[in-house]
């Protein structure tokens, strides 16, 4: 019955922050704080399993990041409110507090469809010629973006706070934080079976020794596409999120510089470390918080410590360990390496 | 019948005639050397066979099904696995998962069974890990099990990819040069070893060896290759005595002058 404590922690949270949300125990500028923590936990697990466990080298996250906030906005847009460019909803504004998820995982699915741009190559070429493959799609979504003025162009696309406060008015909940505590949960229970079963296990073969793997049965390529369009389409869905948190969204937010940042997350909490990266996304968030009043200059600080950090720990803090490797006591609350018969 | 046919098979490696007219028929319950000096084009039959090459020209018939452009996984999923002539183990993961993984072709479930943990993925899961475990007993690994391959000795890491080739059941294991860089007592196992599987796991058996003493004690039959041509076959006693088997290893017995 381990695994069920660590389940009903994180419920347990998730009751504690939206009633806390909900009684205005804590003010709008933290619990944004707490859903950008819980998309960036969103973004830097699901590039994990591409950088970590499968051993490739993707720089173009915020790409894929960029697909899922443009659908799902848009189509919350289109379908909830009344907007210039799409004139009154198609729906009832009402029903946004149900079709919320589901624009949220079309934004997901169209998000994991553009991965293919990436998966597909991934058949017949690795390492740092597919990350050159991951940095053009990443540009190429970005352009594209920048020119279908139809969607804003360059100037970007609103009207999301709309559905959020739609939401609101149907029921009254924190919803922007509900989801992201949700999609949080679900995107690391996901991550966390893919890579404790046998068959997400593929990947790390794959990393490992791609030839053994194949030989051994394994099917590379259908792996590939599974590992690359879960990442990206759980990217899509903490872009979704994203753009509902900040209810503005322009295609110069989803540049390399959003890539990097992800990056860091990854290389700072360990690759192939679960726990590493939601670790390492709470603490950049903060940090990166506490470091605005720095401006610009954060972007020196922030590389900075990157370079630090590949000097003394290139492994990062939990480079291929979980917390309960490092701290076995923890083995109480969380089993990440599952008892084996 | 019979389990392998392989009818003319030839591959360049564009103006390199790698493997030249091939021809093997096994019915099954053989045990078969390769044997050749070196860039005869052992490994490149191996390859060929594993589907990690396409022939030039011929075909590769496994129980009567044609395996031409079949990818890799899939002709190992026919029913033959093998072992590489350097050691190709998954050092990150345990032993334990080294001996599941390969089993990723039988798994039988994909993300959504993993992710919900349906009925399909615990008992495959189930499956796999029993299989696992028994070839661990098997092969006296359990000990290791949750050690790291590159943390065991050279001898048992051959013993564990062999292990690994053999959790897949295969009805064909095609084993590369299992006795390169081991000292006379891990060789020694090796042969017993080879001899056990055999009568353990009911399976046909093909070897390349450099190690003679490895070919001529556990090989009923020897094919031998060089340039990629067959130059001779024949059970170990009719090798030793092929005019151009020892005249492809150690040269002409006649002096050069003349040449």
């Amino acid at each position: 019955m381990r695994r069920f404590t660590s389940v009903s922690l994180y419920g347990l949270l998730c009751v504690l922050l939206i009633a806390a949300a909900q009684g205005q125990w804590i003010d709008a500028y933290v619990q944004i704080i707490i859903m950008f923590i819980g998309i960036n936990i969103i973004l830097s697990t699901s590039l994990n399993l591409i950088n970590g466990y499968m051993g490739e080298f993707s720089v173009g996250h915020a790409g894929f990041m960029a697909v899922g906030a443009y659908i799902t906005s848009v189509l919350n847009v289109w379908f909830f409110t009344s907007s210039k460019v799409f004139g009154p909803p198609l729906l009832t504004p009402s029903s946004a507090v149900y079709l919320f998820p589901v624009t949220l995982l079309l934004g997901g699915v169209g998000a994991a469809l553009v991965g293919l741009l990436v998966a597909v190559p991934s058949f017949r070429t690795r390492g740092d010629y597919l990350a050159i493959i991951t940095l053009a799609v990443n540009y190429i979504v970005k352009s594209s973006i920048e020119n279908i003025q139809a969607i804003g162009g360059a100037r970007g696309f609103m009207g999301m706070q709309n559905t959020v406060n739609s939401m609101k008015e149907s029921w009254n909940l924190p919803w922007a934080l509900v989801w992201v505590l949700v999609m949080v949960g679900a995107t690391i229970w996901t991550i966390y079976r893919f890579v404790n079963s046998t068959y997400g296990k593929g990947i790390i073969a794959v990393r490992d020794d791609e030839i053994a793997a194949e030989i051994m049965s394994v099917d590379t390529q259908r792996m590939k596409l599974v590992a690359f369009m879960l990442s990206s389409g759980l990217a899509g869905i903490a872009g979704g999120l994203f753009a509902h948190v900040l209810g503005y969204i322009n295609p110069g937010t989803f540049t390399i510089m959003k890539s990097t940042e992800v990056l860091v997350m990854v290389y700072l909490g360990g690759m192939g470390s679960l726990s590493g990266s939601v670790l390492s996304a709470i603490a950049l968030t903060l940090v990166l918080e506490l470091f605005r009043p720095l401006q610009v200059a954060k972007w020196v600080v922030v590389p900075l410590l990157l370079i630090l950090l590949m000097l003394f720990r290139p492994e990062g803090f939990l480079g291929h360990r979980e917390l309960s490797d490092v701290f076995p006591r923890l083995r109480r609350w969380f089993s990440p390496q599952e008892r084996q018969s | 019948m019979s389990l392998l046919e392989i009818r003319n098979m030839t591959r360049f490696f564009g103006g390199l005639r790698a493997v030249y007219d091939f021809n093997l028929r096994l019915e099954g319950g053989e045990l078969l050397g390769l044997i050749g000096p070196n860039g005869a084009g052992k490994t490149t039959v191996f390859n060929l066979v594993s589907g990690f090459y396409e022939p030039s020209d011929g075909e590769i018939l496994f129980e009567g099904k044609n395996t031409a452009g079949l990818r890799p996984h899939q002709v190992t999923g026919l029913g033959m696995a093998r072992t590489f002539q350097n050691i190709r183990l998954w050092n990150s993961l345990t032993v334990f998962d080294n001996l599941c993984i390969s089993q990723h072709y039988h798994l039988g479930y994909g993300l959504w069974d993993t992710v919900l943990k349906t009925h399909a993925y615990r008992q495959s899961e189930q499956r796999v890990k029993k299989t696992a475990d028994r070839l661990l007993e098997t092969l006296g690994l359990s000990h290791y099990a949750r050690e790291y391959p590159k943390n065991l000795p050279y001898g048992l890491q051959r013993r564990l990819e062999i292990g690994r080739a053999l959790s897949l059941q295969p009805k064909l294991l095609l084993l590369d040069e299992p006795a390169a860089g081991m000292n006379p007592g891990e060789v020694e196992d090796l042969i017993e070893l080879i001899r056990w599987i055999r009568k353990e796991f009911k399976v046909t058996i093909w070897l390349i060896e450099h190690h003679m003493r490895v070919v001529m004690s556990v090989c009923e039959q020897i094919k031998v290759l060089d340039f990629g041509e067959t130059i001779g076959e024949g059970t170990p006693e009719q090798i030793k005595k092929n005019r151009r088997v020892i005249q492809a290893y150690l040269g002409d017995e006649e002096p050069i002058h003349d040449a």
